[in-house]
Order: C-alpha cells, then sequence, then structure tokens
C-alpha cells in the first residue's frame, strides 16, 4: 500500500454512525452493573470470551450468574463488592451503536462518574423501586443537570420485589419526578423494570401489563441526536500556533459554527483581526469550510501569532462576539476533599484559555437534603454551590448551555488538580460601593520559597504589656537569626505607627486597624518566604484572633509574660507615670485591659532576662522553620 | 449563491478529530512527550494522526521498545516506515527475562520485560509525556484508563486515586518523577481502526493478513502471540471477518489469560 493514494471520494467506503454515549446513575447497590450486563446480554453484545469469564468467575464465589461481574473486572472491584472506576462499553441496537458508561455509586468516587457522565448525550437513573430516592439519586441527578445532561430516562429498578403492582411503583416514580422536577431535569420515560429478570429491558414484561410505555431500549433508541451547532457563531479557541516549513498554522477545534475561506476574524479580547487565508488539513480533500467539532489549522493574513486561549469569534458585529466579564456566576460543583472558602484563588481552564481567578463570594449552597439554596460560608467537599469569580483580566465566554462546549469552566489548584467544575452562567455586577478588586495569584510555590531561602517562613506574634520586652527580644533574636543565615523581619509598634499606620490613634477601632495593617504585612512578607516577628502590645484576645485568620498557617502565638509591676518599674519611655498621673486615656495595663493568651505556642517566663528569652525565642523559631530533609 | 455547508461528521470524523485534539494537547503540555511505537494497526494509526494534528511533520520522537523477539517482518515495516515518513526513532531495550518478577506466570514475566525496557527509556530521555496507542474495547483493565494518565514514582498507575477527567479538560502535573500517559485512541474501537486504516490507506505489516488459513489480529512477541484461524487477506476481508466475530482481540496474547489478576498486575506496574 501507499500512503499517497488517499481516496478523492468516500463514496466507496460505508459512512458509520457516531456512538451514542449514555451514562447510567444511580443510588449504590440500586442494580446499576446487573442492568449493565443485563444489556449486554439482551443485545448480543458479548464477546464470547467475556460471558464464560462471568460464568466462571460466579461458579468460583459460588454464586449464580452475576451480571455485574462483567463490568467489575479488576481484582480489586471484585474483592470489595463495588466498583471504583467508570468504564465504557459498547452495545449496539438495529443499526444505532452506543457507548454505556458506568458510573460508580459509592460517594468517594464522585470524580470517576463526573469523568464517564460529562460526554453522555442521556443518563439512565436506576432507582430502586423498594428504597426509592436516596442520597446518591440525589447527588446524581444534581450532576446531570450540572454537567449538562439533557435527555434523562429513569428505570425503577427491582420492580419485583414489589410485584410490579401499579400503585406502590408509582407512588416511587412519583418522588422521583418530584426531585427531577426540582433540578428542571426533563424526564423522558419513567419505566418499571427488573434489570436481574430482564423486565422491560430488551423485552416487554409481562408482569405489568398496566405499563404501556417504552421498554429501556426502545426509549434508547428514541434519543434524539444533538442539535447541530453548525449555524450558531463562529467559535475557535486557539489549542497551539505551529510553523512548519516556513508556514504558520492557527491550531483549534471549532466549538462551534462555521468558518470559511474569507472570513474576518476577531482574535481574543484585544481587538486585533484576521482573515481566514486558508483552512488546513493534513492528507484530506481540501475544502474551504468547516464545521462543528473538526480539528483544523487555520492560516491567517495578516499572518498574526495568537496565544493558545485567544478565542476566535466573528469580527465586527457585536451580536456575534461572546460576553466579557472579569466577574463571573458559576454553579460549581466542588471535587476537593476540603471544603471551598471564599478568597482562595485557582486558574480557571475554560477550553485552551486559563485565567487566574479568586472566589469573591459564595452566593448559595445547595442542600443536599432537599435541594434547598442558601447562603453559606464554605462550599463542603463534594457539595454544590453558586460562586462568584473574579478574574485578573476579562473572560471571553459564552454562558454554559446543557448539551454545548459553551461555558465549560473548570478549576484547577496550583498542581494542575482538577478540583472542581464551574460551568460559567453570566457577567456578574460587582456590588455597589465596592472596587472591582481581581487579584493574581503567584505561580511559585512555597516549596520553591522555602528552597529558594533554606528554611520555611512563619508568623511570631509577639502579645505582652507595654515595656514587657517584646521589642527588645525580637531586635535580639532578628540579629541572632540573620547572622545564621536566616531571612527575618521584625514589624514593631512604634515602627508601624511612624509611618504605616500614622494616621491611627488608640481607640479600640483604631488598635484594631492597626492589627489588621500589621497583620497583612506580615502575610505578605511570610509568604515572600521570611520569617516575621510582630512585636505588638495587642491586649484583646478578638483583635489577635484576628490577626491569625487574616495570617493563617504559620501564625504562632508568643506571650511575653511580664508582670505589670516589672513593667512599671522598667518603664523605659515613660509611659506608665504619664498614665498614672492621667495624660494618657486608655493606657493597656492602668486603664485599658490586657487579655493574656490562654494558649500561646511560646511564653517566655515573667522574670526571665532579656537574654534567656531571646535563646528560648530563637530555639522555637529554629525548631518551627527547619526544612525536613 | 449558496455557501459551501461543512459535512456531516461521521463517527471516524469525530474519532480523529478528538484524538488530533489529545494529540495538540498533549504536545503542548507535555514537554519532553514521545510516541510509542510498537508497530501494530493500532499504532500505525496513531502515528498517522500525529501527522495530520502536525500538518505531515510530527514535531516529536517515535519510540520503539524492542524486545529484540518480534517478527522479522515487523523490523523491516519499521526500518521502510522511519525512511518513508521521516520519524526521529528512539529505541529501546528490553532487560533478559530472568530480572523479571519471577511470582508472575512465564507469559507475564516475558511481556514484563518491556515494561521495565519502556521505563528505563523514559528514564533516560526525562520524558514527561509518552503518548501510547492502547484502546478501552482491548482489556476490561484498559476500560478504566483515563486519556491523560498521570504515573507517579516507579511508573506506578494509581487506578483507585485517578483525577476527574471532564469536558476536553486533562490532568498535566508537573512534579518530580513523573510522567502522564497519553491516549489519544482510547474510544476507538478495533473495527474503527480497521475502518480508518481502509478510509486512509494506511499501510500495516502483513501479518495482519491471512495466509495459508492463518492470520495475526494482535501482534505482540513471536513467543506470546498466536494466530486466528482466519482467511481475511484484505483490509475489506478483514473489516467483513470482524462485523460478524465474537471473540475478543486480544485472545492471541498470552499474558491475558495466565490469571484473573495478571494483566492487571501488569498495568498497576507500568506495562501499556
Amino acid at each position: 500500500m501507499t500512503e499517497t493514494s488517499f481516496k478523492e471520494s468516500r463514496e466507496s467506503v460505508p459512512t458509520h454512525a457516531v456512538s451514542t454515549p449514555i451514562v447510567i446513575v444511580g443510588h449504590v447497590d440500586h442494580g446499576k452493573s446487573t442492568l449493565i450486563g443485563r444489556l449486554l446480554y439482551d443485545t448480543d453484545s458479548l464477546p464470547d470470551g467475556r460471558l464464560a469469564q462471568i460464568v466462571e468467575g460466579s461458579r468460583k464465589r459460588g454464586l449464580s450468574v452475576e451480571w455485574s461481574f462483567l463490568l467489575d473486572s479488576l481484582q480489586i472491584e471484585r474483592d470489595q463488592g463495588v466498583t471504583v472506576d467508570s468504564t465504557r462499553i459498547p452495545f449496539h441496537v438495529g443499526d444505532r451503536d452506543y457507548v454505556i458508561v458506568d458510573a460508580p455509586g459509592h460517594r468517594q468516587f464522585l470524580r470517576n462518574m463526573i469523568t464517564g457522565a460529562a460526554d453522555a448525550e442521556a443518563a439512565v437513573l436506576v432507582v430502586d423501586a423498594v428504597e426509592g430516592v436516596r442520597e446518591q439519586t440525589r447527588r446524581h441527578a444534581m450532576l446531570l443537570r450540572l454537567i449538562g445532561i439533557r435527555h434523562v430516562i429513569v428505570l425503577i429498578n427491582k420492580a419485583d420485589m414489589l410485584d410490579f403492582a401499579q400503585d406502590k411503583l408509582e407512588r416511587t416514580e412519583a418522588d422521583v419526578r418530584n426531585l427531577l422536577g426540582l433540578l428542571e431535569i426533563n424526564v423522558s420515560e419513567v419505566i418499571p423494570a427488573s434489570a436481574r429478570d430482564g423486565d422491560n429491558i430488551a423485552t416487554r414484561s409481562e408482569r405489568a401489563e398496566w405499563y404501556k410505555g417504552p421498554t429501556l431500549l426502545e426509549a434508547l433508541a428514541n434519543i434524539p441526536a444533538p442539535p447541530s451547532r453548525a449555524n450558531l457563531a463562529f467559535r475557535m479557541p486557539v489549542q497551539d500556533v505551529y510553523r512548519f516549513e516556513g508556514i504558520r498554522y492557527v491550531a483549534g477545534r471549532i466549538e462551534r459554527g462555521t468558518v470559511r475561506e474569507g472570513d474576518r476574524l476577531e482574535i481574543g479580547g484585544q481587538g486585533q483581526e484576521a482573515t481566514v487565508a486558508e483552512i488546513c488539513r493534513w492528507h484530506a480533500e481540501h475544502r474551504g469550510v468547516a464545521g462543528p467539532g473538526e480539528s483544523i489549522a487555520l492560516r491567517l493574513e495578516p499572518d498574526l501569532v495568537p496565544d493558545r486561549g485567544d478565542l476566535l469569534f466573528p469580527a465586527q458585529d457585536k451580536a456575534l462576539a461572546p460576553i466579557r466579564s472579569a466577574r463571573v456566576k458559576t454553579r460549581l460543583f466542588w471535587l476537593r476533599g476540603e471544603a471551598l472558602h471564599v478568597g482562595e484563588s485557582f486558574r480557571l481552564r475554560l477550553a485552551t484559555a486559563e485565567y487566574d481567578v479568586t472566589v469573591v463570594s459564595i452566593d448559595a449552597v445547595v442542600d443536599l437534603d432537599d435541594l434547598s439554596m442558601s447562603p453559606g460560608d464554605e462550599v463542603p467537599p463534594d457539595g454544590f454551590a453558586e460562586v462568584t469569580l473574579a478574574a485578573s483580566r476579562m473572560i471571553l465566554f459564552d454562558p454554559f448551555i446543557p448539551g454545548m462546549p459553551d461555558g465549560r469552566g473548570v478549576l484547577v489548584d496550583r498542581f494542575q488538580n482538577i478540583v472542581g467544575g464551574a460551568p460559567l452562567l453570566e457577567a456578574a455586577e460587582v456590588p455597589s460601593g465596592e472596587h472591582a478588586i481581581h487579584p493574581t495569584i503567584s505561580r511559585v510555590s512555597g516549596n520553591s520559597r522555602a528552597a529558594l531561602h533554606g528554611h520555611e517562613s512563619a508568623v511570631f506574634w509577639m502579645t505582652g504589656l507595654p515595656g514587657s520586652g517584646k521589642s527588645t527580644i525580637a531586635r535580639g533574636v532578628e540579629e541572632r537569626l540573620i547572622a545564621d543565615g536566616y531571612a527575618v523581619t521584625v514589624l514593631d509598634g512604634d515602627t508601624l505607627r511612624s509611618g504605616l499606620c500614622q494616621d491611627l490613634g488608640f481607640s479600640p477601632e483604631d488598635r484594631r486597624e492597626n492589627i489588621r495593617r500589621a497583620a497583612h504585612v506580615a502575610k505578605i512578607l511570610s509568604e515572600s518566604g521570611q520569617i516575621v516577628l510582630v512585636a505588638l502590645v495587642s491586649p484583646l484576645r478578638e483583635d489577635r484572633k484576628l490577626a491569625r485568620h487574616i495570617i493563617g498557617a504559620g501564625w504562632r502565638e508568643v506571650f511575653v509574660d511580664t508582670a505589670l509591676s516589672t513593667c512599671e518599674a522598667r518603664d523605659p519611655k515613660g509611659l506608665y507615670a504619664k498614665a498614672r498621673e492621667g495624660k494618657i486615656p486608655d493606657f493597656t495595663g492602668v486603664s485599658a485591659p490586657y487579655e493574656a493568651p490562654e494558649r500561646a505556642d511560646v511564653v517566655l517566663p515573667a522574670e526571665g532576662n532579656e537574654t534567656s528569652c531571646i535563646e528560648q525565642l530563637t530555639g522555637a523559631i529554629l525548631t518551627a522553620v527547619k526544612r525536613p530533609s | 449563491m449558496t455557501l459551501e455547508q461543512p459535512r456531516i461528521m461521521d463517527g471516524l470524523d469525530q474519532l480523529e478529530a478528538q484524538s488530533i485534539f489529545i494529540l495538540r494537547e498533549a504536545y503542548r503540555k507535555l514537554k519532553p512527550m514521545a510516541l510509542l511505537w510498537s508497530l501494530g494497526k493500532d499504532s500505525n494509526v496513531m502515528v498517522w494522526l500525529a501527522r495530520k494534528a502536525f500538518m505531515g511533520h510530527i514535531p516529536f520522537p517515535v519510540m520503539h521498545v524492542d524486545t529484540e523477539k518480534k517478527f522479522p517482518e515487523m523490523y523491516a515495516f519499521r526500518d521502510e516506515y522511519v525512511r518513508k515518513w521521516n520519524l526521529d526513532l528512539l529505541l529501546g531495550y528490553c532487560p533478559p527475562v530472568e530480572e523479571m518478577d519471577p511470582s508472575l506466570p512465564p507469559a507475564a514475566r516475558s511481556a514484563a520485560r518491556k515494561t521495565a525496557g519502556l521505563a528505563a527509556l523514559i528514564e533516560r530521555e526525562k520524558l514527561r509525556g509518552v503518548v501510547a496507542g492502547i484502546r478501552r474495547d482491548e482489556q476490561a483493565t484498559r476500560a478504566k484508563e483515563r486519556v491523560f494518565s498521570p504515573r507517579g514514582a516507579g511508573h506506578r498507575w494509581d487506578v483507585r486515586n485517578q483525577p476527574p477527567e471532564f469536558w476536553d479538560q486533562y490532568a498535566t502535573p508537573h512534579e518530580e518523577g513523573m510522567h502522564v500517559r497519553v491516549h489519544p485512541l482510547l474510544s476507538w474501537r478495533e473495527i474503527d481502526i480497521w475502518r480508518y486504516i481502509e478510509r486512509e490507506n494506511i499501510p500495516l505489516v502483513d501479518l495482519y493478513f491471512a495466509k495459508n488459513g492463518k492470520r495475526y489480529r494482535s501482534l505482540g512477541d513471536q513467543d506470546i502471540t498466536n494466530p486466528i484461524e482466519s482467511n481475511a487477506s484484505t483490509v475489506a476481508e478483514v473489516i467483513a471477518e470482524l462485523e460478524n466475530s465474537r471473540t475478543s482481540e486480544r485472545a492471541g496474547r498470552a499474558m491475558d489469560h495466565e490469571s484473573e489478576d495478571a494483566f492487571e498486575r501488569l498495568r498497576v506496574a507500568g506495562y501499556l
């Protein structure tokens, strides 16, 4: 054979239908795997070897034929009796091809279900006739909505357990319809069935004569083809730009719409425009047009060099342009093991584009028990919420529509792990009185900085009465650590008040503001890799709690526990004397309270001399910032 | 004047477009990267798709991990098409079977050589991306794979802790000692491969076509691959045969059948 003789016409080769992906979801033990095994058996889609494997596998375990063994093909799965991952199995009915995506019901394997379900054209939601709607039924239904499955078939399984009694089965059906109605999911069919016995799977059940709807196979055959995206406004996110033999190719896959040679396109958000000079494909007949789903390469005139992520769309027609906004409302499904909080930063991946984003508000959190929405402080692991993201630059997007590639945002952490899906809903307004703030996140990890400095960073927050020796000790420790090659900064009260905080007095509000500013500066310094010593009276527990909250992990409290009498006797700045004379109002220890820490990380003893305190604190710091070798 | 309309994509068009998208993502995100070319039908299709993705110029090497036990026809094929397709070929060699885990059954132990040879090549070239032509429909364990499958230290596949993968967004971890296996053919079926070979006229080793009533359906090492009964001597005849076939493709691969978990153990350790 030679490779150059490609066929000009495809007429001689039969075209093959696209296979329809179907995801099967539902609560654990409601019978998903059994259903799939049964479907394959009934449609005669099992290779000869597989059926023998099932029979043999079942026999070895002393069981009658278990359809689910077909899927639980991994040793570890069988040992646990739980399907651990999604898998895909092709089958066909008549001349239509399907791919079954099996999604596990076990709760912690949610991400596997999403992996399987995201591409599906339709879903079969399996609900146990006796148990009815359960926690994972709700969770999976919610996900079907969020990942954009439009066509849902409900299978009321194990109906034989209720002798196919119409009244009982219709009660389960009403519950399921109620659930899906709340989620605005259209139910195409609700089928009473027994996957194990084959009732209403491929053949009509003789035990449910009252049921007039389709069997599962008939319902699958009725799944409509996805609507064409060819007539929508053109979108192609740039995937990469190549240069081969002097020709520049702008490569990408068309998300929707049609492009023709001669079309005028806008490139990204910067207002650059170019004309499509050529639509290039390798080893295929030349056609001056390309449609949705095609992976192509464009030659542009002028020969611009777009960046990966730049969106190509029709130029000079606002009606055909995407939305631009640096603030976006999203409907989040959260996949990380820990809760999500306001202020956390991520990268938002949208097709091939990436944006630095920060969660600026959690607008509503879904309660999975009754699917109600209420404002919350955090999104729990595996939770659902409406969340507003602020980006460091304009996001170009089309709102998410089920079954379309538009607005499919995904959040990744700084290790490039996918931590959530965030379908983009609409541009968000900046609340009045608030400025649009779009922080960028550093791509340098704490580890890299620690490697640079040779130690971890930390904040040691020193609290104590005026004159207790905080600044003196801090300066002593600073000197010691710098001499040993550590990066250290001291923030003490008087220094801050002579500059950054010179607008502040000593009222409780101003003291709190002083602490807030000091805490933010300490946080910035520690994020730069430094060891920070903050020496501030910070008399109130509530205020120190604020500082601790701002600084987060890496905060340590140091109590300079010098008795009031000692401080007053020392009185290095003559302040106690003035306070006693009434010349300084609200003086901590005299006319304002001092709340000692209840559980400080380091306590420097009341009557210890400064040298031993410096010694002790230096030791505590070195222990805390030592790098694990 | 009516405008020319885009062609309606059939199943092969969609598979091709998706594979091209995957190859372009991988090349952009995982450098250095190389493509595993086993000389079999699937990896020939994969090389072909890479040429499609990069307008005829594959901008990364192809690797052949040589067990030195392949059929002579395969070596001849390799040498011919390295030239014709202008491929940048990297060769890797496999350690002797005596160095492999003695608790594996004999054929799996022999197959494990390839895992070790591949691991050595990945280390030598410091690869972050390894493109492999496995398909979900070949084998139940492979059905569990991701398109981008991160491999941790020791190249192990952590099947129980795979990253989520949806909406064409792939995990691209960048940590010391990790690489990512990329599987552009994961969604293809055996019959799709053959129909695509027919449509695109992709050359193959002759061993796939029947001589004296036997042909190879899947090609591995000579000592652990068996031919099947067949009279299919052209691509069209192979397709016709597959349309009526009910046995699985890897039935001729000994290591898949020695014990229930032998193949899975191979894969967790880094086998393809």
